[in-house]
């Protein structure tokens, strides 16, 4: 029970990585708030916490690109509890597109979900744990925001922005006694990835040293290790869940 | 109007400690003069952990707007007012 009396607040949480964070983080005895845009879906993930970890959590349905909703999340975080000790920056889209065939729409979509909303959530969350002098901030970047790749150039824009954000912020918030980290990572099998074409998979998985897909709940483990004390001495670092992919 | 004059002095009093915890100086020194970027102490980094005390001295959740213009001493009382805060 890495977690027991934690409070965490995680974004995306309706499928994927944050969906198995949720999982995760719910075994080892956190609170939390779950946030994502799919009520269907984040219900469900709410009935799984509760079923595996016996407490209902706080669920928030917002789309993080809506800064008027985005305000109203945090009204509701805050009244919901005084009490955070960690975050799971994990709200994330995936827009390919070759260099001559990127829509300023698509740059502003990308950033407007996965880089300006985390900025101001881990503002929000700083402060609630300025006051407890003490918390873990964890930001999911990814492999490309370190490597780059074909076709993903504001992706791997708006993760390299999450890497810059990491450290940034690290140095700001030690003297608190927040952490924050970031993970990078490789190829999960999650629905980001599923229509991605089967010779590039093939090709993708012959660049893994591991020879095989992570899976959302290796990447939640690392998740839950960052937010607890496990790692108390760990801060501005970006962590590779690759299977080897980036070395 | 006893009560009231309670409350209000019980906020300024908060206020003041607030800002006294927040940059490091006495509850004494905590005037209407103070000023963001120019009061010493009153830097960047000092200024989010007032911020973060007066969220938890007033159980509030000031807005990214509010914060950036709470300039001075007599402007954080303005804006408090904006959340309920009386004075």
């Amino acid at each position: 029970m890495l977690l027991r009396g934690r409070v965490g607040w995680i974004t995306g949480a309706s499928r994927g990585i944050g969906r198995a964070a949720a999982i995760e983080a719910t075994r080892h005895g956190a609170r939390l708030i779950l946030l994502a845009r799919s009520q269907e879906r984040l219900e469900e993930t709410a009935r799984r916490v509760e079923k595996e970890g016996g407490v209902q959590p706080k669920i928030i349905v917002c789309d993080l690109s809506d800064e008027t909703a985005l305000k109203a999340a945090f009204r509701d975080v805050h009244e919901y509890t005084r009490q955070l000790d960690f975050l799971v920056n994990n709200a994330g889209i995936l827009r390919d597109a070759m260099i001559g065939m990127i829509s300023s729409k698509q740059i502003s979509e990308v950033l407007q979900t996965n880089l300006v909303p985390l900025i101001q959530i881990l503002q929000f969350a700083a402060r609630i744990m300025m006051a407890s002098k003490s918390g873990s901030i964890i930001n999911i970047a990814s492999i490309i925001g370190r490597s780059g790749n074909e076709g993903q150039v504001v992706y791997g824009a708006s993760k390299a922005g999450v890497i810059g954000v990491t450290k940034s912020a690290a140095r700001e918030l030690a003297p608190y006694g927040i952490r924050v980290n970031a993970i990078a990572p490789g190829v999960i099998a999650t629905d980001m990835i599923a229509n991605i074409p089967e010779p590039k998979k093939l090709e993708l998985l012959r660049s893994i040293k591991m020879g095989r897909l992570g899976q959302p709940e290796e990447v939640a483990q690392v998740i839950c290790m960052l937010a607890s004390d496990y790692t108390s001495y760990v801060t501005g670092q970006v962590l590779g869940v690759d299977g080897g992919m980036w070395l | 109007m006893q009560e009231q004059n309670l409350i209000e002095s019980e906020s300024e009093l908060k206020l003041r400690r607030a800002f006294a915890n927040a940059l490091n100086m006495s509850e004494k020194s905590v005037n209407e003069t103070l000023l963001y970027a120019s009061t010493p102490g009153w830097d960047s980094v000092a200024h989010m952990a007032l911020i973060a005390t007066l969220d938890s001295t007033f159980d509030i959740m000031l807005d990214t707007d509010d914060v950036l213009d709470l300039s001075s001493y007599p402007k954080a009382r303005e804006i408090l007012r904006k959340y309920g805060v009386q004075f």
